[in-house]
């Protein structure tokens, strides 16, 4: 099993193999693809899936945020500019768009496969527990980025979704004017969502995300249980 | 899945090598449905043609004195984005017979800074490089690699009027 990803001849094979020693390509390539997994199935798949639609989500993001402006004065006309004028942003802008609904069913699903085949287990429990805050950090991203529009949608569902946080008791409305930072939803609750949408929740979920596969290439998944177990 | 384990080495190898190839291939598919859009994406406004032109009134050509340059401001909407707004400039006029107009725009050559008409020396004069042009825009000194550019004009009724490009 010491086969090299790469085997071109003469000089690329040189190339490969200077690089290799000091970078020690090899063993980073044996360590996270080439990794000995148990027999498993296609819900397995669902974690890789999760991570390329954040992947996705992030660099089809980074496009946006050349052109979308996060206030009340221009989110809305920016968004129809990406759509009607820039060259593919209708592209763009679609795979962020499906691309954030998607990651949301797929994570909730690889969710559910870790449950039923009960991965949460010993000693898997901090990958069960950096996998739920990324299913959260997933859902403050979808919240945050629907405000971003700036349609009569965007508005409100942002005005139900925040009205929930002052349904907690005491605190409640506290929690709400921080949240929309004031009492009604406006240029505030615009920037700070924006704020959250593309630096705290992204830089969060990059840094589980590292923590998450760390300690899927450190314990390994799971086999799929079998009847006799 | 129980014959797999039984199955030679090299057949083993050789579908693995098989998926390694699907899965690149599917990445780079996947890379070029991205990035190729998103590279028109980010030229698309700075290939953009500008095809507009205007005819821009400066002033009466009878509020020229000849063999000095007279500054006039001029503006024109563009579509900056989502947004229209306005550009604003100035163009410089100078005659020798009250009939025939220069017009230069006072953008300076070498880096785009604005020049200012001096007085005492009777040059243009750019603060950013010392760049030095004539009162007809040629180059007297410093960097600047070419004359202030002109501006077509005509005159229409007395007045003068420059084309510009929107």
């Amino acid at each position: 099993m010491t086969e090299t990803p790469v085997s071109a001849p003469g000089k690329v094979e040189a190339a490969f193999r200077w690089l290799d020693e000091r970078l020690g390509l090899t063993t980073i390539w044996h360590t996270i693809f080439a990794r000995s997994v148990p027999e498993t199935n296609w819900l397995y798949t669902l974690g890789s899936a999760s991570t390329i639609l954040a992947v996705l989500q992030l660099v089809t993001g980074m496009l946006l945020t050349i052109y979308y402006v996060p206030s009340p004065d221009h989110a809305y006309d920016s968004i129809q500019f990406i759509m009607n004028d820039v060259a593919f942003g209708w592209l763009i802008r679609g795979m962020h768009h499906w691309g954030a609904t998607l990651m949301v069913l797929v994570v909730f699903m690889h969710m559910l496969r870790v449950f039923f085949v009960g991965a949460y287990k010993y000693p898997r429990e901090l990958t069960w527990l950096t996998g739920v805050a990324l299913l959260a950090i997933v859902m403050v991203l979808g919240f945050s980025g629907y405000l971003l529009p700036w349609n009569q949608r965007a508005y409100w569902a942002t005005s139900v979704g925040t009205s929930i946080i002052g349904v907690v008791p005491v605190v409640g409305p506290l929690l709400l004017r921080i949240a929309r930072g004031g009492t009604e939803i406006g240029t505030l609750t615009l920037a700070r969502f924006y704020g959250l949408h593309v630096w705290w929740m992204p830089l969060a979920l990059l840094t589980i995300i590292g923590v998450h596969l760390y300690l899927i290439i450190r314990i390994g998944i799971t086999s799929p249980p079998e009847r006799d177990e | 899945m129980s014959e797999q384990h039984s199955s030679v080495q090299n057949e083993e190898m050789g579908r693995r090598k098989f998926l390694t190839g699907v899965i690149a291939l599917i990445a780079g598919a996947v890379s070029f449905v991205v990035g190729l859009p998103a590279v028109g994406y980010v030229i698309s406004p700075g290939v953009r043609k500008q095809t507009g032109e205007e005819w821009f009134t400066l002033g009466p050509i009878a509020s020229l004195t000849p063999g000095v340059p007279s500054g006039f401001p001029y503006s024109y909407r563009i579509q900056d984005g989502w947004v229209e707004t306005n550009v604003a400039g100035t163009a410089w006029a100078v005659t020798d017979d009250s009939v025939n107009v220069t017009t230069f725009s006072d953008i300076c050559t070498h880096l785009s800074c604005r020049v200012n008409w001096r007085e005492d020396r009777g040059t243009f004069f750019c603060p950013c490089h010392d760049g030095e042009f004539g009162v007809n825009g040629e180059v007297i000194a410093g960097p600047p690699p070419r004359p202030l550019d002109q501006f077509e004009n005509r005159i229409d009724n007395g007045q003068i009027q420059i084309l510009l490009k929107v």
